[in-house]
């Protein structure tokens, strides 16, 4: 899971547990086996191996609707395909990041990146807190050497280049060989200090995710214009929370959505397309908190007692008043309907299952209604209209058997009529003296997601830090110098020579940065850059 | 101007654009093809300077100025250089009329993308002689705006409320220039395979034909790692803040949307590509191929899941 430097010595490559040993006969004690085993999971093929299976085993949750982010789509996608999809769905096609072998992908990924750092940040202490390696006997055969001419005592000039290198943070050592003094010195452990921390980020992110899929929530609701919610379990229409959140305790907040305005464009090139959403909600923290006022829209959540409640979808709710037989009122309310399209034809059900005989109605609301369409033509209420179907029977809500609030289920209902278009303050008389209904009005809902997740910080942290990790690991150079001064007779020859332990990135500027400082007017001070 | 007046202004200057592009192909196709006979003695110059343990991207003099081939290359770049000018203004244009920054649907997201391919490129092109780049770069980028003028062109102006956004700016900035470093990186690789292979044919001797008119394969593969070094970062950035915004507008900062999905693959197959930089046996032509499958899956995800997909990131207008 780490990158060796191409040019690292002996003492950095050796033991680490990235090196290719692939292909090593495994010896035959059992040890010697679970030896063998992790040294294969922790080298660095088998990370690339894992790595490229991560990336293949995340293509199916793009290509196959996924169960967390819509249910609806994968029971049709199962219902459609009947000998494959229930196969499918148990090998967790539908639910790719959830599943056993996605885990198992990442997991390995993780533990062999443990099995690889782990060692690396040891060795990397000991490298970084013990002196660079001692000057090589012939400086010339490295890669950036360059040689002039002093007139200082070669002490001097050796003094004169540590201070120079230790003020531009070179850790310097030095020493004397058969050839002369000299000085070594070695710059750039932030490569690999980045390069550990990057990793070992990764597993804190993995930690965040767990966190948040652990102690977070989150839950959807649809409130309609002036009504209010707070934050209990039954008021969610859909709420799901990870293994160690309590439901019963959920923070007591409150608010009402106050109002909800919506625009549209109206020019010819983008009609229908939305401009604003603006939800106006005043909220309590707790019951006994001051109330206070926030606008929601997307991109501008409002944060409330640790949680964030997001403005996801808007709709329409048309209001009617029902009566039975005798003008008895039996009904009174705005009832939600979805949004079908664009221009936002909606439907929803009235189901009246006190009422004698039970009735229900389909309902279709049109906020522009065109006489010779079956579909709205504006998503704003220009012209709005419903189209009624009222149905006598049986609802089945007595039955015990669990209901969505927007189907009827007809199976033992009988239709009895429909009204194409009843415009607000219409009144239509229902067939056979079941009663009547009035269209009275309309208003707008919007719905809110309602999350709460404690990883979002540390995985935020996380990954800033992996960031910074990765880019000194990858922009930072570990390199080293070497400089010799023997004294001859017409003076100190000096010696300059560098050492990058990054493929492609040259000493240059180092070498000559020593050269400068060493002898700022001797001749000869442009660096030679050996090629062979 | 009015705004008719601006958008016909913008419009133009992108046709203008592809127009001198087309002849920079033109111009760069030629320079491949003539002097081809003759054999380049590139491969010496730069085999010396690998066999000391470094490949070193440093500018190397034309070997041959005087070829006729490299009088065509050159003025292919200055093409590049006008095309490009024309493609900031049609895209700066494009911004001015709709009043927002010009990356609100695909067709503008191409534009600007195309502008991030050829300026990644001349700007590469001002430190090292990348002369032979240049038609692999121009093709991609003939194909983006000739995708975008023809399939992708919209007039709408408005933003969707999901993007009035400053992590518009700051998300979708990093991702423009990650595609066009990503571009550059497929196109050295590929060309440093097609160089690679015929190496090999030569075995050992000069290197003859086409591929005699490419640097040397070691110093293209040390350009391509050196390329998705300084862009892997910026991918995991434009990764993050994507993230950031996700939270801030969906409730969630990761949620395997299809588009978040393929920006997780492209990121990972980068990943493969810089460890298999560091592992024995796959440095070489293996690496290569990694690259090149990478900037495949950055492609998938932005022809394949802007337009087919059923993602919350379908804000291609069409």
């Amino acid at each position: 899971m780490t990158h060796i430097d191409p040019h690292s010595d002996d003492r950095l490559g050796a033991g680490l547990s990235t090196n290719p040993e692939t292909g090593v006969v495994p010896p035959l004690s059992a040890t010697g086996w679970l030896r063998w085993l992790w040294r294969q999971l922790t080298s660095m093929r088998t990370a690339l191996l894992l790595l490229f299976l991560l990336a293949l085993a995340a293509v199916p949750g793009s290509v196959f609707p996924q169960q967390g982010v819509n249910p609806i789509k994968v029971s049709t996608w199962v219902a459609a395909h009947p000998g494959i999809g229930p196969f499918m769905q148990r090998m967790g096609v539908f639910d790719v990041y959830a599943s056993p072998w996605f885990a198992s992908v990442y997991l390995l990924l993780f533990i062999s990146l443990i099995g690889c750092v782990v060692p690396r940040m040891r060795l990397h202490w000991r490298a970084a807190t013990s002196a660079p390696p001692a000057a090589p006997r012939n400086l010339s055969r490295m890669q950036n050497f360059t040689s002039l001419e002093s007139q200082e005592e070669p002490q001097k000039v050796l003094d004169t280049a540590k201070a120079r290198l230790k003020g531009a943070r070179w850790k310097v050592i030095d020493g004397t060989d058969a050839s002369g003094s000299w000085i070594s010195a070695e710059k750039g452990y932030l490569r690999e200090t980045g390069n550990l921390i990057f990793h070992l980020s990764l597993i804190l992110i993995l930690v965040a995710v767990a966190v948040g899929g652990l102690f977070g929530w989150k839950g959807n609701v649809i409130v309609k214009t002036g009504n209010g919610f707070s934050d209990t379990l039954t008021q969610y229409d859909v709420w799901g929370g990870g293994r160690f959140v309590n439901p019963a305790h959920l923070p007591p907040f409150s608010f009402t959505l106050a109002d909800f305005q919506v625009q549209f464009d109206r020019a010819v090139s983008d009609r229908g397309s939305p401009q604003l959403f603006r939800a106006t909600v005043n909220y309590r923290t707790d019951p006994r908190a001051p109330l206070q006022t926030s606008i929601v829209q997307v991109n501008e959540p409002l944060s409330v007692d640790g949680a964030k409640v997001y403005l996801v979808g808007h709709g329409y709710a048309p209001h009617f008043i029902i009566k039975d037989a005798h003008g008895h009122q039996i009904y009174n309310d705005a009832v939600v309907t979805l949004p079908q399209d664009g221009n936002f034809t909606s439907t929803g059900v009235i189901k009246l299952p006190d009422a004698s005989p039970q009735l229900g109605f389909d309902v279709v609301f049109y906020p522009t209604w065109i006489p010779t369409s079956i579909t709205s033509a504006f998503p704003a209420p220009d012209n709005p209209a419903v189209y009624l179907d009222v149905w006598r029977g049986d609802t089945g809500m007595n039955s015990g058997v669990p209901q969505s609030v927007y189907t009827l289920d007809k199976s033992h209902m009988v239709l009895l009529g429909r009204h194409p278009s009843l415009i607000p303050g219409q009144t239509w008389t229902l067939p056979k003296g079941a009663g009547t209904i009035t269209f009275a009005g309309w208003q707008r809902w919007a719905s809110f997601q309602i999350a709460y997740d404690p990883g979002k910080n540390i995985a935020l942290a996380a990954a800033v830090i992996a960031l910074l990790g990765l880019m000194s690991s990858l922009f930072v150079r570990r390199r080293r110098i070497w400089v010799k001064a023997l004294a001859g007779p017409q003076g100190t020859t000096v010696e300059v020579a560098g050492l990058n332990r990054v493929e492609g990135a040259d000493m240059a500027a180092d070498v000559e940065y020593v050269v400068h400082h060493l002898s700022p007017d001797a001749p000869g001070t442009d660096v030679t850059k050996r090629n062979s | 101007m009015t705004p008719q007046q601006l958008a016909q202004a913008s419009n133009g200057a992108i046709y203008a654009s592809m127009i001198t592009l087309a002849i920079a192909m033109v111009f760069f196709a030629a320079s491949f093809a003539v002097g081809r006979r003759r054999a380049v003695p590139v491969t010496a110059a730069v085999v010396t300077e690998s066999a000391g343990g470094t490949a070193v991207l440093t500018r190397t003099d034309p070997p041959n100025a005087g070829d006729p081939g490299r009088r065509s290359a050159n003025i292919g770049m200055s093409l590049t250089w006008l095309g490009m000018i024309f493609l900031a203004a049609g895209v700066a244009l494009r911004g001015v009329w709709a009043g927002r920054v010009p990356w609100g649907d695909m067709y503008e997201f191409s534009i600007t993308a195309a502008l991030g391919i050829l300026v990644v490129f001349l700007l590469v092109s001002l430190r090292q002689d990348i002369r032979w780049l240049g038609l692999f770069i121009v093709i991609p980028v003939l194909l983006t705006l000739g995708m975008a003028v023809t399939v992708l062109y919209t007039e709408s102006a408005q933003l969707v409320p999901a993007l009035k956004s400053y992590w518009l700016l700051i998300h979708v900035t990093a991702a423009i220039i990650s595609s066009g470093a990503f571009t550059l990186a497929a196109a050295v690789s590929a060309v440093a395979l097609f160089r690679g292979r015929a190496e090999r044919k030569a075995d050992g001797g000069p290197v003859t034909g086409l591929a005699a008119r490419f640097p040397d394969q070691l110093r293209l593969q040390t350009m391509a790692n050196r390329i998705i070094a300084f862009t892997f970062p910026l991918w995991t950035f434009a990764i993050i803040a994507g993230a950031i915004w996700a939270e801030n507008a969906w409730g969630r900062y990761w949620g395997w949307d299809p588009k978040e999905t393929w920006a997780f693959i492209t990121w990972v197959i980068f990943a493969c590509y810089l460890h298999a930089r560091s592992t024995v046996g796959w440095r070489g032509n293996r690496a290569s191929w990694i690259a090149i499958i990478g900037f495949s899956a950055f492609l998938v995800n932005y022809f394949v899941i802007n337009v087919f997909a059923a993602s919350l990131h379908s804000y291609s207008g069409l």
